[in-house]
């Protein structure tokens, strides 16, 4: 029998004005990702709930990628920055409960950044092939 | 300025209810929150506005249930509110702190008493010390004195107060000195001097052996407190925090009980995991199986995410849990960390901004510009 690959499960977060107008440049610029990634459209990166990116983590999500405006760039001024402290007190947080924080990318790309978009979430697909399924996925005790 | 409370015959604790009943009766303030000891001779902080019930205050009594922040907050958060007196543990004080920069405290209007804490015992510690025989609290202060603080035979502190390396009063308005205290001279304390003019103190130096018997209890203490966080960071890292925490009941006691766990609108008591039935079997059938109450580990992870930054470590977390896990060792390990990527020390100062709510523009650059 055929042996299928592992294809890691993305969840994305995406500034709706920045990452998310992204990933639509990306598609109407017809550039290729892969299709691991699920997007899900916020107003702001500074709206992602730390237990939003947990939830996804304990659920069996191989990966969360958090999108937002460059710094300076903010649709609200300062949401991205706040994102910023959050996500890395969040990383810290799940390194030191033991869990694998690389699996949380948070990445700035701009609307106009259609090709950023699509490399980020290649270089995490394949970085997650890589690194292997999210052990939580299995785990019903959590 | 310094002065002493004085003590006659050796009695400390009359000492420090005159010391409060002054404060009532020269209306400093209007009312004292302290540990009572009610007509059961259980402990609880009430809010006492009776000069003449201040005979049954205990200020020093070594048992702590509540972190006595959690009641000073109601008592103080909005106007119109009594002038009023505090008399709290270091680790209290630090815990209002963070109460007051969350909006759920204020210092107006208060005059906070931060006494020393050599350390304390447990509820039931404490009723169990009671029922036979009472507590030592003359070998508790001679301890503080010396700074060779022991508990009482076959017994042991707190599991946070074995491991408190800040045990001294820092902070706060008026401080009460007991280590390295000769307090047969009086309890030396440290007030500011409108204060001390009128309550009648003169200016009194302390023993001078303060800061040497603070370092001595600081380091054992720092001592035990890296054993066990090196202790639970190896199990953190084998059996991940779903392991240390498997045997979690959620009882929500540790949240109930934490003083800075605040929030009214708290997410998990709120209906948002209150799953459609559809949605437990597809998790069941998802992963073979599925433990419930369902999201357990979530519960621990987003408490981490909304407190770790403002734990005090006052520990109250552990001894609420009734399946004995070591709650508050989990939160100051991780704590410790967390804080010091943002160089923040919970309860140190007031005006210092909760690491959450604010940012600099210039600061982790890097982060986010990865490809």
């Amino acid at each position: 029998m055929e042996t299928t690959e592992f294809e890691p499960k993305i969840v994305a977060f995406l500034c709706n004005w920045c990452t998310y107008t992204g990933a639509d440049l990306a598609g109407t610029s017809r550039i290729q990702y892969p299709p691991n990634v699920r997007i899900i459209r916020l107003m702001c990166s500074g709206s992602v709930d730390p237990t939003y990116v947990l939830k996804a983590l304990l659920d069996g999500a191989d990966g969360v990628l958090i999108g937002g405006c460059h710094p300076g760039d903010c649709h609200y001024q300062s949401g991205n920055y706040k994102a910023r402290r959050r996500i890395i007190a969040l990383k810290e947080i799940l390194k030191q409960a033991g869990m694998e924080e690389d699996r949380v990318w948070l990445r700035w790309i701009s609307a106009s950044e259609g090709q950023r978009f699509a490399d980020t979430v290649r270089k995490m697909t394949e970085f997650l092939k890589e690194k292997g399924p999210n052990p939580m996925k299995r785990e019903w005790a959590v | 300025m310094q002065a002493r409370i004085p003590v006659e015959g050796g009695d400390v604790v009359a000492a420090l209810r005159g010391f409060l009943r002054d404060l009532l009766e020269k209306e400093v303030v209007e009312a004292v929150v302290v540990p009572m000891v009610t007509p059961s001779g259980a402990v609880t902080p009430a809010l006492v506005a009776d000069p003449a019930l201040l005979d049954a205050a205990d200020p020093l009594t070594p048992v702590m249930g509540l972190n006595a922040a959690r009641v000073v907050g109601p008592v103080t958060i909005r106007e119109p509110r009594g002038k009023i007196a505090a008399v709290l543990r270091p680790c209290e004080y630090r815990a209002l702190i963070e109460l007051v920069k969350l909006q759920q405290a204020s210092l107006d209007d208060l005059v906070t008493v931060v006494v020393d804490c050599p350390g304390t015992y447990t509820v039931p510690d404490y009723e169990t010390m009671r029922a036979n025989g009472g507590v030592d609290r003359e070998a508790l202060l001679a301890g503080a004195r010396t700074g060779e603080v022991a508990p009482q035979e076959g017994y042991a502190f707190r599991d946070a107060c074995q491991m408190c390396e800040r045990p001294h009063a820092e902070g706060g308005d008026v401080q009460v000195w007991l280590f390295g205290a000769d307090l047969s001279a009086g309890i030396p304390v440290s007030l500011p001097d409108d204060l001390a003019e009128q309550l009648g103190f003169s200016p009194a130096e302390a023993d001078g052996r303060r800061a040497e018997v603070v370092e001595k209890v600081v380091s054992a203490r720092t001592q035990v407190r890296d054993e066990r966080f090196a202790e639970i960071r190896q199990r953190l890292e084998e059996e991940g925090i779903e392991g240390v925490f498997a045997a979690c009941i959620r009882c929500h006691n540790c949240m109930t009980n934490c003083p800075i766990c605040y929030c009214k609108t708290c997410l998990f008591k709120s209906p948002i995991f209150e799953h459609e039935p559809i949605q437990y079997m597809n998790w069941a059938r998802r992963k073979g199986a599925f433990r419930l109450p369902a999201d357990t580990t979530l519960f621990h992870l987003t408490r981490l995410n909304h407190m770790v930054l403002s734990c005090i470590g006052c520990g109250v977390c552990t001894d609420a849990c009734p399946a004995d896990l070591p709650v508050g060792r989990v939160f100051r390990a991780v704590g410790q960390e967390v804080q010091a990527v943002f160089d923040y020390v919970p309860g140190r100062d007031v005006e210092e901004p909760l690491p959450l709510v604010t940012f600099k523009e210039d600061e982790w650059t890097e982060v986010g510009e990865e490809e």
